[in-house]
């Protein structure tokens, strides 16, 4: 799905905007974005992103908490005014032409945003007016996406009584239903049980299939950012890649290995001495990587000269990815990145 | 777009529910988005019985538990003629209270969608922010003037007649100042970001509007910041005009009316109706600008 160019993407005349598109001569960039930044008073929070997402195209930013995905989508969402930049949703500037950015897309929050008060469908009702969807049209349009996430069914319930999964169902089918052009998910499975998350990217990629929709979506899950067509992996505010998912496992080539040791500082200076190789510490285990990661194992254990207790060697993973591009893993960097107290900023996005 | 024709490797399984078109920009619009941000607040309230009866206990026990307390104490220095009586006196101050309250509750309520992330799903829909707070404002006016239309109904219990102009009067006015304080609350509530501070606003803005209103005492012989106070009350330009018009209907001696029925006066010069209202309607439109404009900004 990488080429989307090149195996019939859909073309959309409306969506193609000014600038050439990056991933083919069929394609059309349906989000232009570059050197778009946010401050928020001495912290900055985004610091100059620039990139594009072809129509049709999946696209995912994946980074810890706190490394600027959410002040990100919020400005390309309206919510948020760029420091400085530009970017362009649905052939509009999101600074200038706020409405006309507002009309083509769908949002899926990481937090729910239905009145719990009202049924399901009345959320929907709600929604079809305020997007001035005609009447006509309303109707099906309402049954056809509340079908699609199976919530049917359930129209007339509260929505206080759902569950967690059924409420982001709701809203995915919420984010459709004026069918806009690029549909924007923040962290969609963010605090759902890992079985319902499943579900709702069973949605997700169905949606893919059938709506020829642009999707936008942040997460900071790995396996999930592997049901993106492209990925830009973020970090401090910054795009620190962007890619295929596969191309970004290929680009790492070698295999992780984790080693449990009676010494781990010796064990890091043995692989440096008499390997070449560059460990460090990562979640409690040495953690380096090597070409032919099986082939290198018994080497290991000949010539390292300190006691290991457990090996393990994984193929390269987008967690691998992460560590390869940022120098340190997933988890790690969110810890920092809660020291920078970033998550305030969300919050202040999230209070407009 | 779903009516574009895609690769053989994305034929759906099923038909791919048609796009529809959004409509965008227009004053039709934009009226549909105020009608359906109205309809909401009227689900709410509906759905919510509880809040309907609750609400009507505090007006209720300053009409009959205080209004009648006080009656039986200022008994011997005021004259009584029938059912004429500080209950009578009190009965628009108490009507504008539960305005007061209700108003307020419905517009803060906006710091609740904020907090349960409601506020978001209206704030990115391709409408214009006024038709979202115009919505809002005239659905918590309609609540407002429901309750308070409950407690109107018990006018006949304090010697208020059922005159139909006299109730349809008072109806206007309470529309009127329903919609000036929810226009208010709106405006304090695009500066709240906290649910706690709506504990602040009930004491540092609600009690004061309504202690210093004359609900609940005549604005007579009161000390001069006393005096100066109630007249910067816009409550006060709610209160007295419903009172005035209950006692031109109200058959009652000079001597009740002596003490009674007072006009709000600026100096020497009584204000007339007329345009007390037209300072609360200026009151009204000028806040509601106000929370427009605190709306419309973005970050």
């Amino acid at each position: 799905m990488g080429e989307l160019g090149t195996d019939g993407a859909p073309v959309d005349a409306a969506a193609i905007g000014a600038v050439a598109a990056p991933s083919g001569p069929n394609g059309s960039a349906t989000i232009e974005v570059v050197d778009l930044a946010k401050s928020f008073g001495d912290l900055q929070a985004v610091r100059g992103v620039s990139f594009s997402v072809a129509a049709g195209e999946t696209f995912g930013f994946l980074g810890p908490n706190g490394a600027g995905k959410s002040t990100t989508i919020s400005m390309l969402c309206t919510l948020l005014r760029p420091s400085s930049g530009v970017a362009r949703v649905a052939g509009h500037d999101v600074a200038t032409h706020q409405g006309e950015v507002r009309k083509h897309i769908g949002l899926v929050f990481q937090d729910t945003t239905l009145d719990d008060y009202l049924t399901a469908e009345e959320n929907l009702r709600f929604h079809a007016e305020l997007y001035g969807i005609p009447h006509e049209q309303a109707a099906p349009r309402l049954r056809a996406v509340m079908e699609m996430v199976g919530l049917w069914e359930r129209r007339g319930g509260l929505v206080r009584t759902f569950s967690g999964g059924m409420k982001r169902r709701l809203e995915i089918a919420r984010g459709l239903l004026h069918s806009p052009r690029v549909l924007f998910l923040d962290e969609p499975t963010v605090g759902l049980d890992p079985q319902t998350r499943s579900h709702i990217w069973g949605y997700i990629n169905e949606l893919r299939r059938r709506e020829a929709i642009t999707m936008f979506l942040t997460t900071h899950y790995m396996d999930e950012a592997e049901h993106c067509d492209r990925i830009a992996i973020i970090d401090e505010g910054r795009i620190v890649v962007i890619d295929t998912p596969e191309a970004l496992k290929a680009s790492v080539g070698r295999d992780r290995v984790r080693l449990r040791t009676a010494d781990d500082e010796g064990a890091i200076a043995a692989l440096r001495d008499r390997f070449g190789l560059e460990a460090s510490m990562s979640e409690g285990e040495v953690t380096f990587y090597v070409a032919a990661g099986e082939q290198f194992v018994p080497r290991l254990f000949a010539e390292l000269g300190v006691a290991i207790s457990s090996v393990s060697i994984a193929r390269p993973t987008l967690d691998d990815v992460f560590m390869t591009y940022t120098g340190r893993t997933i988890r790690d960097a969110e810890a920092s990145a809660s020291e920078r107290n970033a998550a305030s900023v969300w919050m202040r996005a999230a209070r407009r | 777009m779903t009516e574009v024709v895609l690769g053989e490797k994305k034929v759906p399984h099923r038909a791919a529910p048609a796009a529809v078109r959004v409509a965008g920009g227009t004053v039709r619009d934009d009226l549909r988005a105020v009608r359906v941000v109205w309809k909401r607040e009227l689900i709410r309230f509906g759905r919510n019985r509880m809040r309907i009866v609750t609400s009507l206990v505090q007006p209720i026990l300053f009409l009959f538990v205080l209004g009648t307390g006080l009656s039986a104490m200022l008994s011997r220095g005021v004259p009584v003629a029938g059912h004429v009586n500080f209950r009578t006196f009190i009965f628009p101050g108490v009507v504008a209270m539960t305005i007061l309250f209700t108003s307020i509750f419905s517009a803060v309520s906006i710091v609740w969608d904020r907090e349960f992330g409601f506020l978001r799903e209206m704030l990115v829909a391709p409408v214009r922010r006024g038709a979202l707070v115009a919505g809002k404002c005239a659905g918590g006016a309609t609540v407002a003037t429901i309750q308070a239309t409950i407690m109107l109904a018990l006018a006949g219990l304090v010697g208020i007649p059922y005159n139909p102009v006299l109730l349809l009067s008072l109806f206007g006015m309470m529309l009127l100042a329903a919609f000036a304080i929810t226009a208010f609350g709106t405006a304090l509530a695009s500066r709240m970001a906290q649910v706690e501070s709506f504990q602040v606003v009930m004491q540092f803005v609600v009690l004061p509007l309504f202690f210093l209103s004359g609900a609940l005492f005549a604005l007579r012989n009161l000390p001069g910041w006393l005096t100066v106070l109630t007249k910067l009350d816009p409550m006060t330009y709610v209160v007295d005009p419903m009172r005035r018009t209950v006692f031109e209907y109200v058959p009652a001696p000079p001597a009740v009316r002596h003490v009674f029925d007072v006009p709000v006066s600026w100096g020497s010069w009584v204000v007339p109706i007329g345009l007390e209202l037209a300072l609360v309607a200026v009151f009204g439109i000028a806040m509601l600008a106000v929370a427009i404009s605190n709306f419309a900004k973005t970050d």
